[in-house]
């Protein structure tokens, strides 16, 4: 329950964030895209079901307020959820070559995916300016902030388990 | 090690699940109006936390501009004392232009007025935090009169129209976005064109312009566009910006071309929002 609670607390502030005090920190008007990290990193941390989960809400989240179709960005999130979660037997701590390699790739299979569906459906075919206009500075950023905020993610998830290994044997 | 003592379902059906629930979402979507009562619910939870965080930022910088030193202030107090000075001349010129203008107005039967729009003041109080859109969300909504396809305004020029109301909250995408098409006029010449955004000229704020007439009324850099009068979604002669490039298309039939927009939308944090749309003048009359 309270890691429930807890998760959602860094979904509202990361979702928050992103969309007002991000804004001011943009470079060349393009900002990280924290939700993706916390998707990811939660997924790896936690395993495909919570990954996919946190990516449900997330999504809700983003088509509610920043999308046009409620559970196109959903369904993108779900399956980095499950994406990530599935790589959880690889992910140690110490380790931070792993999560950033599956959350830069997350990131560009993201931005590819809303390439594709939002804009060369439409018959918008110049995709190298998207590329280099969009998804490769935002994939820079994220990977940015990743440095950042993912030890803050792992830390919370640190203290979590902790407790929750406290109390579990103390039931023992 | 936990102990599993209930049967758990495994990842790949949670998976599937979700991911037909998302489709099944889409599915929806496509037929009825959207969100619907979940918008209902964020209007009360989320969108008055980012009202409170976009209050504390615009606080802090004010308190910033508060350090500004004696000598700027008195510097700028100058600048303006002589912009002042320059407007008043201007103002009183075109005071007198405005009489005669309403004389022969009078003379000309001609009782509307498009320039007087009524309008209220609202603050942008988010953006869109994915990079792909360029919306925002204003802290006035329903309650407030506004309705879908509201134009919104910031000083004096065009921001966009309004595409989703909630209670309290409204959400406008603005002209630069790139599914944003509005058809609009030289002011000096009337010919009408397609002013679009452009996501690859999104970032420097640029608008394109197209399908302006290639006749033989010569439109030149710095000439002024403003929203015309065929179109369905923006009133009459709002100012969009001024061309900044032109060019004939290789057709020869047309001209494209960029426009510099009045407004910089990197920077807004009040707009005004015109409380009628153009359904409501057309179908009023």
């Amino acid at each position: 329950m309270k890691r429930k609670l807890i998760t959602l607390v860094i979904i509202t502030v990361c979702f928050l964030l992103q969309s007002t005090v991000l804004r001011k920190f943009a470079i060349g008007n393009i900002c990280p895209n924290l939700l993706i990290i916390v998707t990811a990193s939660l997924g790896f941390m936690r395993g495909t079901k919570s990954g996919m989960y946190v990516g449900l809400v997330c999504g809700l989240f983003i088509d509610l307020f920043w999308g046009g179709l409620l559970g196109f960005h959903m369904l993108l999130f779900v399956l980095v959820g499950y994406f990530n979660g599935s790589f959880q037997r690889l992910f140690f701590d110490d380790d931070i070559k792993l999560p950033i390699g599956l959350i830069a790739v997350s990131e560009l299979s993201y931005g590819i995916a809303v390439y594709f569906f939002n804009y060369m459906l439409q018959g918008d075919f110049t995709f190298g300016t998207h590329l280099f206009q969009v998804i490769i500075p935002e994939l820079v950023y994220t990977i940015l902030v990743t440095l950042v905020l993912y030890q803050i993610i792992l830390h919370i998830n640190k203290r979590l388990e902790e407790e929750e290994q406290r109390s579990a044997s103390k039931f023992v | 090690m936990k102990i599993k003592n209930q049967p758990r379902l495994p990842g790949r059906y949670v998976l599937i699940i979700l991911s037909l629930l998302c489709l099944l979402l889409l599915g929806i979507e496509r037929f009825t109006d959207t969100g619907g009562p979940l918008r209902i619910i964020a209007n009360y939870t989320v969108v008055p936390m980012q009202k409170g965080i976009s209050y504390v930022g615009m606080w802090i910088s004010d308190m910033s501009d508060n350090f500004e030193t004696m000598k700027e202030m008195q510097k700028k107090n100058e600048k303006l004392q002589k912009k002042v000075d320059a407007l008043t001349i201007d103002n009183t010129r075109l005071r007198q232009e405005q009489y005669e203008l309403e004389r022969l107005r009078e003379l000309y039967k001609l009782d509307e007025n498009y320039s007087d729009y009524e309008k209220i003041g609202a603050r942008v109080v988010a953006n869109n935090g994915s990079n792909w859109f360029s919306d925002f969300t204003i802290d006035k909504g329903k309650n407030d009169g506004i309705k879908v396809n509201c134009n919104v305004m910031a000083g004096s020029g065009l921001v966009g129209t309004v595409t989703e109301v909630g209670p309290d909250y409204a959400r406008v995408r603005s002209i630069i976005d790139d599914a944003s098409n509005v058809s609009a006029i030289i002011l000096s010449t009337s010919d009408t064109c397609m002013v679009r955004g452009d996501l690859s000229l999104m970032s420097d704020g640029r608008l394109r312009f197209e399908k302006l007439a290639n006749n033989d009324n010569k439109v030149e850099v710095g000439e002024q566009v403003v929203t015309s009068h065929v179109s369905n979604r923006f009133v009459q002669g709002l100012f969009i910006g001024y061309v900044s490039e032109i060019e004939v298309d290789p057709n020869n039939l047309t001209r494209s071309g960029y426009i510099t927009p009045a407004v910089d939308f990197s920077k807004l944090q009040e707009v005004l929002v015109i409380t009628k749309t153009k359904q409501d003048m057309v179908g009023g009359k």
